[in-house]
C-alpha cells in the first residue's frame, strides 16, 4: 500500500484521475473546537494544504479594555482565553504590578499559584474530554467533565463564580479562601492522580488511539521555534522550555515539580505531555497548600487595593481611597511592559502601555493559541483528513484567545 | 533581561554597523527596548539573532496618538539559552505606514503582522499574504487606532429611550 | 373524572348539530392530536452542537453528568442544522459570524427554536463595541438566558421554560417579523447543472409558505 508520501512523489500529470478539491471545514463544524474555518485542499483523502481563517469570534477585547479603568479591565481581559481565565487575569495583573513596582504578599502569591494550577488541571481536562470525543472515545467526555465539575466547585467556594471569577486582582487576590477550603482541595488532590491513571488506562492502552496518534503530525523542533510555538507543543518536540522554570513568577521557584518533555514530537507525545502535566500540577497544589503562609491576601497599598470594608466606617482616609478607586481608579505611571506567564497552551503575555492616566493605553495579549495555530499547516501536510482532526485536537486551540 | 549596560553595549554594536539605525534605548522596570529606524529593522533583528536572541516571542502594534510618529510595532525577542528578553520598537507615521516584513526570516511573524495590519493599518512590505485576519475581509477602517470610535450601542435609560434610533422596533 | 364529564356534557348541550360537529372536530380531536404532537416534539428536541465562546463550555457541562440534559430527551446533539431543532447561541456573536449564524438558522427545518445563552448573545454583554452584534438584530430568539456565563442550572431553567412553551403550543406568528416563517434555502434562478432536488427555485423572490 503506497503511503501519501509515495503518491505525492509522482507528478500530478501522471495521475490524471486525481485532482485537487478545496473544501471548507467550518466555521460551524463539530470538530473544530470553536469557530475555526479551515480551507483544506484535498487530493483524495490526503491533505495537500490547509489555510486557517479566523476572526469569527473577534470581540474587540483589547479595544474595550482600553476604555475601562485598570480594575474594570480585568474581567474584560479574563474572557479572552476562556478556559484559562485565571491565567489571563494573572498576566494582566502581573504587568500592572510590574509597572507600579508593587509587591504582592506571599500568601496572595501562593493562593494565586493554587488557583492557576487548578485552572491548568481544568483546562487539560476539557482538552482531554473534547480530544477523545474527536477521536471517537466518546465516554471520556463524561468522565473529564465530572472532574471538571469538582474543580469548578472549588472555584465557586473560593470566589463565588464557576468561570471568569475575577479572583486575581492587582496586588493580590480579591478575598481570602473560606475555612475548610484547603481540606477540600487536599481531598481533590488525593483522588486526582487515581483518576488520571484511569483515563490513561482507558486511552493509553487503546490500540486505536495509539495507531491514530503515534508518528502522526511530526514537526521538528526547529520549525516550531521558528514559528514561535511554546507550551506542550514545544515540549513534546524535546525542548524543555517552561516559563515557570525559566523565568519564575509568583513564587514558582519555591515548588518542586518537573516539566514533562517528549521525544519524537508527534501527536502521541503531545498527548502524553499534557497527561503528565496533570500529575505535576497536583504536586504543585499540594506543596502550595502545605506551605501556605499567613498574612494579607492583597497588598496594603491603599492607593491600589480597596481598603477592607470595616475600615470605611471609622477611617476618613479609607473612605477617600475607596471613593477614588471605585470612581476613577488608580493612575499608573507611564511605561511599557511585556509580562509573559506559562498558560496551559504556551506563553501567554500581555503588552501593556500606560500613559499616566487611569485607563490603559494599549493592552495587547500575546495569546499562545494565535501563534501556535501557524503550525497547523505543517502538522497536517501530506496526512489524511482524519489525522487533521486528531492534529487539531492535539494542537488545543482556543478560539477566544485566537480571535480576542 | 540584559541590564542597562548590556543594552548600551548592544546598541553600540548595532551603531557600528549602521550609525543611525538606533534612535533610542529605553530600560524600564527590567525591560530593555531598542528604538530603531523602520528601514533598518531586518538588519537589527538579524544582528540580535547573531547575539543569541533566536526566538521571536511576540509582535505588538501600538498607536501612540497623539504623539508622532503615531504607529508603533514592537518585536519581542527571547534568548532561550541565557533566558534573556529584548524588545525592538519601530515607529511610523500614518501617511507612510510601511515597514519591511520579517516573515521570511522569522516565520512566526506571519499571522501577527497580519493582525497589526488589520488593526492599525501598518503595511508590511514583502509579506506573503497581507490581508485582514480578524475583521471581515471588506471591513473599512482600522479598529484599534485610538481615534477609531469604540462603537457599540448606547445603553438605554429612561432619559434617552425616545431618542435612540430603532428602539423599540 | 365524573365532574369533568358532566362539565363537557353541559357544554355540548348548548350547541346545535353543525356547531356541535365542528366543535367536536376542532376542540376535542384536533386539540388532543396537537397536544400529542407537541408533547412528542417537546420531549425530543435535538439541539445543535453550536458553541461560540465561553458559554459553550457551560453548554457542554449540561451534557455532562451532573446537570444531565438527556433526562429531558435532548441527548441527541446533531451537528448538521438540517437535523437539529434547537440552536443554542452560546457565546459572543461577532459581525463576521452573524451572517453564518443566520444561514444556519435558515437551514434548520421548521419547527425550530433558538435560545440566546449568556449576556453576549442577548445584548453584547460585557463588550459594547464595534465587533459584536446582539442576536435579536438578525434572528428570532425564543428564550434569553442571562449570565456570564450562565450556570448549567440556569441554562437548564431556560431549556425547561422553552420546553414548557413547546408543550403548550405557542403561537409562532411573531416570526413573520423576521421573515423566518417557513425559511428554506431558495435560489432565484436555476443553477447550471444542479442535480440536487433540495434546491428550490423561487418564483419572483417569494418564499414558500409555512
Amino acid at each position: 500500500m503506497s503511503t501519501p508520501a509515495d503518491i505525492a512523489a509522482q507528478p500530478l500529470r501522471d495521475r490524471p484521475d486525481e485532482e485537487l478539491l478545496t473544501i471548507n471545514m467550518g466555521p460551524h463544524h463539530p470538530a473544530t473546537h470553536g469557530v475555526l474555518r479551515l480551507l483544506v485542499t484535498l487530493e483524495g483523502e490526503v491533505v495537500r494544504s490547509c489555510k486557517p481563517v479566523i476572526g469569527y469570534v473577534h470581540t474587540g477585547i483589547e479595544k474595550t479594555a482600553e476604555d475601562k479603568a485598570y480594575w474594570k479591565a480585568i474581567p474584560v481581559v479574563e474572557r479572552m482565553d476562556y478556559l484559562a481565565y485565571y491565567f489571563n487575569a494573572m498576566t494582566f495583573c502581573n504587568a500592572v504590578e510590574r509597572i507600579l513596582d508593587l509587591q504582592v504578599p506571599r500568601r496572595a502569591q501562593y493562593l494565586r499559584v493554587i488557583h492557576l494550577e487548578l485552572n491548568r488541571i481544568m483546562s487539560h481536562l476539557v482538552w482531554l474530554g473534547t480530544s477523545a470525543l474527536d477521536l471517537g472515545a466518546i465516554s471520556m467526555f463524561w468522565y473529564c467533565f465530572r472532574e471538571r465539575e469538582k474543580v469548578l466547585d472549588l472555584f465557586e467556594q473560593s470566589s463565588g463564580q464557576r468561570m471568569h471569577t475575577r479572583y486575581i486582582q492587582v496586588g493580590g487576590v480579591i478575598e481570602d479562601v473560606p475555612p475548610g477550603w484547603a481540606d477540600k482541595v487536599r481531598a481533590f488532590c488525593r483522588e486526582m492522580p487515581r483518576r488520571v491513571d484511569q483515563y490513561a488506562a482507558l486511552l493509553d492502552r487503546n490500540e486505536i488511539v495509539l495507531r491514530r496518534l503515534r508518528n502522526v503530525a511530526v514537526v521538528d523542533e526547529e520549525t516550531l521555534l521558528g514559528l514561535g510555538v511554546t507550551g506542550p507543543l514545544l515540549r513534546a518536540a524535546g525542548n524543555p522550555w517552561d516559563l515557570r522554570k525559566a523565568q519564575p513568577y509568583s513564587c514558582y521557584d519555591e515548588f518542586d515539580f518537573r516539566v514533562p518533555v517528549g521525544t519524537v514530537g508527534d501527536n502521541y507525545d503531545r498527548f502524553k505531555v499534557r497527561l503528565a502535566e496533570f500529575y505535576e500540577s497536583v504536586k504543585i497544589v499540594e506543596q502550595a497548600l502545605e506551605g501556605l503562609p499567613e498574612g494579607p491576601f492583597i497588598t496594603d497599598d491603599r492607593k491600589v487595593a480597596l481598603p477592607p470594608r470595616h475600615e470605611l466606617s471609622t477611617s476618613m482616609e479609607a473612605l477617600i481611597h475607596h471613593f477614588k478607586l471605585v470612581t476613577e481608579g488608580y493612575r499608573v505611571p507611564p511605561g511599557e511592559v511585556y509580562a509573559p506567564i506559562e498558560s496551559p497552551r504556551g506563553e501567554l503575555g500581555v503588552f501593556l502601555r500606560s500613559d499616566g492616566s487611569a485607563k490603559p493605553a494599549r493592552v495587547h495579549m500575546r495569546d499562545p493559541s494565535f501563534v501556535n495555530l501557524q503550525v497547523l499547516p505543517h502538522m497536517v501536510q501530506d496526512g489524511y483528513v482524519a489525522d487533521l482532526i486528531a492534529s487539531l485536537a492535539m494542537l488545543d486551540p482556543i478560539l477566544g484567545g485566537i480571535d480576542r | 533581561m540584559p541590564d542597562a549596560t548590556g543594552l548600551e553595549l548592544i546598541a553600540q554594536d548595532i551603531r557600528e554597523a549602521d550609525p543611525d539605525a538606533v534612535l533610542d534605548t529605553v530600560f524600564f522596570r527590567g525591560r530593555a527596548t531598542l528604538v530603531v529606524e523602520p528601514r533598518a529593522i531586518r538588519d537589527v533583528l538579524e544582528t540580535l539573532r547573531g547575539k543569541g536572541y533566536g526566538f521571536m516571542a511576540s509582535l505588538h502594534g501600538v498607536d501612540y496618538w497623539p504623539e508622532e510618529p503615531r504607529l508603533g510595532v514592537i518585536y519581542e525577542l527571547l534568548d532561550m539559552d541565557s533566558v534573556d528578553r529584548i524588545s525592538v520598537k519601530v515607529r511610523v507615521h500614518t501617511d507612510r505606514p510601511h515597514v519591511d516584513s520579517v516573515t521570511d526570516r522569522w516565520p512566526t511573524a506571519d499571522h501577527q503582522e497580519r493582525e497589526v495590519f488589520d488593526m492599525f493599518g501598518v503595511v508590511f512590505d514583502g509579506h506573503p499574504d497581507l490581508r485582514r485576519i480578524l475583521m471581515p475581509e471588506d471591513y473599512e477602517g482600522f479598529p484599534q487606532r485610538r481615534d477609531f470610535p469604540i462603537g457599540g450601542e448606547p445603553v438605554i435609560f429612561t432619559f434617552n429611550e425616545d431618542h435612540v434610533p430603532g428602539y423599540p422596533d | 373524572m365524573e365532574i369533568e364529564r358532566h362539565h363537557s356534557q353541559d357544554l355540548l348541550r348548548g350547541l346545535s348539530e353543525e356547531d356541535l360537529e365542528r366543535h367536536v372536530e376542532e376542540r376535542v380531536l384536533t386539540t388532543t392530536l396537537d397536544r400529542a404532537l407537541h408533547w412528542a416534539r417537546g420531549n425530543s428536541i435535538f439541539p445543535m452542537t453550536f458553541g461560540l465562546a465561553c458559554c459553550a463550555i457551560e453548554m457542554m457541562a449540561i451534557v455532562g453528568s451532573r446537570v444531565d440534559v438527556a433526562r429531558f430527551g435532548f441527548e441527541a446533539l446533531r451537528a448538521t442544522p438540517r437535523q437539529a431543532d434547537l440552536i443554542i447561541l452560546s457565546g459572543r456573536i461577532s459581525i463576521k459570524m452573524a451572517p453564518i449564524i443566520r444561514r444556519l438558522y435558515d437551514q434548520m427545518l421548521e419547527p425550530k427554536w433558538a435560545i440566546a445563552m449568556g449576556a453576549c448573545s442577548s445584548s453584547m454583554g460585557v463588550f459594547n463595541n464595534y465587533a459584536l452584534v446582539p442576536a435579536d438584530k438578525f434572528m428570532p430568539v425564543d428564550v434569553h438566558v442571562p449570565g456570564c456565563p450562565p450556570r448549567p442550572e440556569a441554562l437548564m431553567h431556560g431549556i425547561v421554560k422553552l420546553r414548557a412553551q413547546v408543550l403548550g403550543d405557542p403561537d409562532q406568528g411573531w416570526r413573520e417579523r423576521y421573515r423566518a416563517a417557513g425559511t428554506e434555502e431558495v435560489v432565484d434562478a436555476p443553477v447550471e447543472g444542479a442535480q440536487a432536488d433540495n434546491v428550490f427555485v423561487g418564483r419572483g423572490g417569494e418564499t414558500s409558505g409555512a
